[in-house]
């Protein structure tokens, strides 16, 4: 039988993959500080201003989703005939 | 204006598909089901730009307008058509081809109506023919969710045919052009019909309801046509129309939220449909040459990785038979091919660099804060990262990492495959080499996606957002997926209806019943009685009455002797007409009232 095709099941790729992706943030955290801007407002020219945005806005998206959860969520046969 | 010798393109596709039944090699249809959307891009090719007369009716002239604007709505219509139909070539069902062509060429039909009667045909052309295709996913929620789909476009169908007879008193003219909120209520009847179709909330529950009940080859269809028509009819008749950019906006960041939430994988890329629908309505309420290009350029682009996102899952679903998240897991193993269609759809999606939505997204986003608009320029750039976050990482990973759910599907069909592979080289071509795009948008582009400092921002805001995924991940915080409903504004319809009918239709249904037992039958009825024989009528009802009021020992005799007067009072057994005599006595009425009338119009 032929072997399963399983590269990011094995651990070494996953931390391979894992640097790399470090690797990548470092190296464009660094180059934020080089490019030449032209910031809209001003403050969005703010070194790592859009790393702490996403940053910032996904941790606020997930807190607020799942504290909506209470709210909206029901079974799943919540709209069939009763 | 000249009669001319124009081939109407949506003629093509809905004439056309009538054909497919007929074809009854297998090899022949599916060539003719390539061909006839290639025939369709040519036939636009060979079109000058410029208005063509029709015909007449009801006095008016309806036409086709070719420009710009309806032009690249037009290609990108006839291309997703060709991919929709090579993803689709192994269904078996014909009608299913069909209804996908009429739809196309609908969409088609709204894209180059010059006028408002034909579009209101095809508008609502397009929402039958989009009523079949969720039909076709077979299911019973498919055929609930079809019901209400129907509903509510029929409401705004409604809405946008009283906007137009309005506006037809109002100008005299049925030219459909720019519209403007200037003229009341009839602009806004038309705005509203117009939004519902692009699913602008809190009328865009539809959409997240339907789309993921539909068939694995029907979705792909319809994630493209619906929505885009309706930001063509809104960029044409709406540009500048500030609500729009307080409503798009609305519509880029709420359903994220559900997105995050939401099992059915589906139903995800719907929430993101939406999300990304409100960008484009954005650049329309903002309306400068900028905004209405990245309106255009981001319909385009859209449609080739949103319905790439829904064929890569549409796969998987048709080979597991469920896209919910819950059930899914690990199939990059037996599903490669896949996996990287998929990714470059989510690249796409979250405009990534060197993919299509990075160049196109970037020309609304600048045109808002061109427009000095900070708020609504944060709230597209929350969404930015928000749409990577679930539809750019929640939808590959769950299906093809996350935890190994032990399925091993094959990998997707052949066919599929390919339909994919053409949007994914699309995605990218247009990514890499924007100026393709650029060059046919409406108005001249001037503007540079590719710079350092773009570059950079995106692919940190990104990378930051996946930085938020990983990390709530790995402490657990991030919500696990549940199988369940997650209630929307659809709420409001699928519990109020019923809830209307028991509270409100219940009540009243039971009191006209009573007025009409009252007034149309027991009150004629006594006073019939009593007009035939009074004594005895005022005798009975006098027993009648008084029956509770004797002594036991006496009730029972009262009650025998009532019962007698009745048996006894001929006027008591009431006949009810026969039709005879009922058809003769309006044929007497009718004789009466021609007699009148003849004899006042000779004396008139």
């Amino acid at each position: 039988m032929k072997k399963e095709f399983d590269f990011f099941d094995r651990p070494k790729n996953q931390l391979i993959l894992f640097l790399s992706f470090i690797g990548l943030l470092i190296l464009l955290l660094g180059l934020d500080f080089f490019v030449d801007k032209h910031p809209y407002f001003g403050w969005d020219g703010i070194p790592v201003f859009y790393a702490f945005y996403g940053f910032v806005g996904c941790v606020l998206l997930v807190v607020i989703a799942k504290n909506m959860r209470p709210f909206i969520k029901r079974e799943e046969d919540y709209y069939d005939d009763k | 204006m000249m009669i001319s010798s124009v081939f109407p393109p949506a003629l093509l596709f809905i004439a056309g598909a009538f054909l497919i039944p007929f074809l009854k090699v297998r090899a022949v249809k599916s060539a003719y089901m390539i061909a006839l959307p290639i025939a369709a891009f040519a036939v636009l090719m060979s079109i000058p730009e410029g208005t063509y007369g029709m015909m007449r009716f009801l006095d008016h002239e309806l036409f086709m307008r070719f420009d710009r604007l309806s032009m690249v709505f037009g290609y990108i219509f006839v291309i997703i058509t060709m991919i929709g139909m090579i993803y689709a070539l192994h269904v078996k069902d014909d009608s299913q081809h069909v209804a996908a062509f009429i739809y196309a060429g609908s969409a088609l039909g709204v894209v180059f109506s010059g006028d408002f009667f034909s579009l209101f045909f095809f508008w609502e052309l397009l929402t039958l023919s989009a009523l079949y295709i969720i039909w076709s996913g077979g299911s019973k929620d498919s055929h609930g969710a079809g019901f209400r789909y129907l509903l509510v476009h029929l409401f705004g169908g409604l809405c946008l045919l009283s906007g137009i007879i309005l506006r037809l008193f109002q100008t005299g003219s049925i030219e459909f052009g720019y519209v403007g909120l200037d003229l009341g209520l009839s602009s806004w009847l038309i705005l509203i019909g117009f939004a519902i179709n692009a699913a602008v909330p809190p009328l865009h529950a539809w959409l997240t309801d339907a789309y993921p009940e539909a068939s694995v080859t029907g979705a792909v269809f319809l994630s493209a046509f619906t929505t885009k028509t309706a930001v063509y009819v809104l960029a044409r008749g709406f540009p500048g129309a500030e609500v729009l950019v307080v409503l798009g906006a609305i519509m880029t960041v709420f359903p994220i939220f559900f997105a995050v939430l939401e099992n059915d994988l589906r139903r995800v890329l719907s929430y993101s449909l939406i999300n990304q629908v409100g960008f484009m309505v954005v650049g329309i309420g903002i309306g400068t040459s900028l905004a209405l290009n990245g309106t255009t350029a981001h319909a385009f682009a859209h449609i080739l990785y949103k319905a790439l996102l829904f064929m890569s899952v549409g796969a998987v679903l048709f080979r597991l038979g469920t896209a919910k998240a819950t059930e899914l897991g690990g199939l990059y193993k037996t599903m490669p091919l896949t996996l990287i269609f998929c990714v470059i759809g989510a690249a796409s999606i979250s405009a990534f660099p060197l993919f299509s939505g990075f160049i196109a997204k970037s020309l609304i986003t600048s045109a808002v804060a061109y427009e000095g608009l900070i708020l609504v320029w944060l709230a597209l750039l929350f969404a930015s990262a928000g749409v990577f976050h679930h539809a750019g990482i929640k939808v590959p990973y769950f299906t093809f990492f996350a935890h190994d759910s032990g399925k091993r599907p094959k990998e997707a069909p052949l066919n599929m495959l390919i339909a994919m592979g053409i949007a994914s080289f699309l995605c990218i071509f247009i990514g890499v080499f924007p100026s393709v795009l650029y060059n046919i948008l409406p108005y001249p582009v001037s503007y540079v996606p590719y710079t350092a400092d773009h570059v950079v921002s995106q692919l940190l805001l990104l990378c930051f957002a996946a930085v938020a995924f990983g990390t709530l991940m790995r402490i657990g915080y991030y919500p696990p997926e549940k199988r369940a409903v997650n209630l929307d504004t659809d709420w409001l319809y699928r519990r109020g209806g019923p809830a209307v009918v028991v509270y409100f239709g219940r009540p009243v249904a039971r009191f006209t019943a009573w007025l009409g037992g009252t007034f149309v039958h027991a009150l004629p009825r006594a006073l019939i009685q009593f007009g035939k024989n009074p004594t005895v009528y005022l005798k009975i009802a006098m027993d009648t009455i008084l029956l509770p009021i004797r002594t036991p020992d006496a009730r029972p005799d009262a009650k025998k002797e009532l019962a007698a007067a009745k048996e006894n009072c001929p006027a008591y057994v009431l006949k009810p007409w026969s039709i005879g005599s009922a058809m003769a006595f309006a044929t007497l009425f009718l004789g009466i009232y021609m007699l009148v009338y003849f004899i006042r119009s000779m004396g008139g």
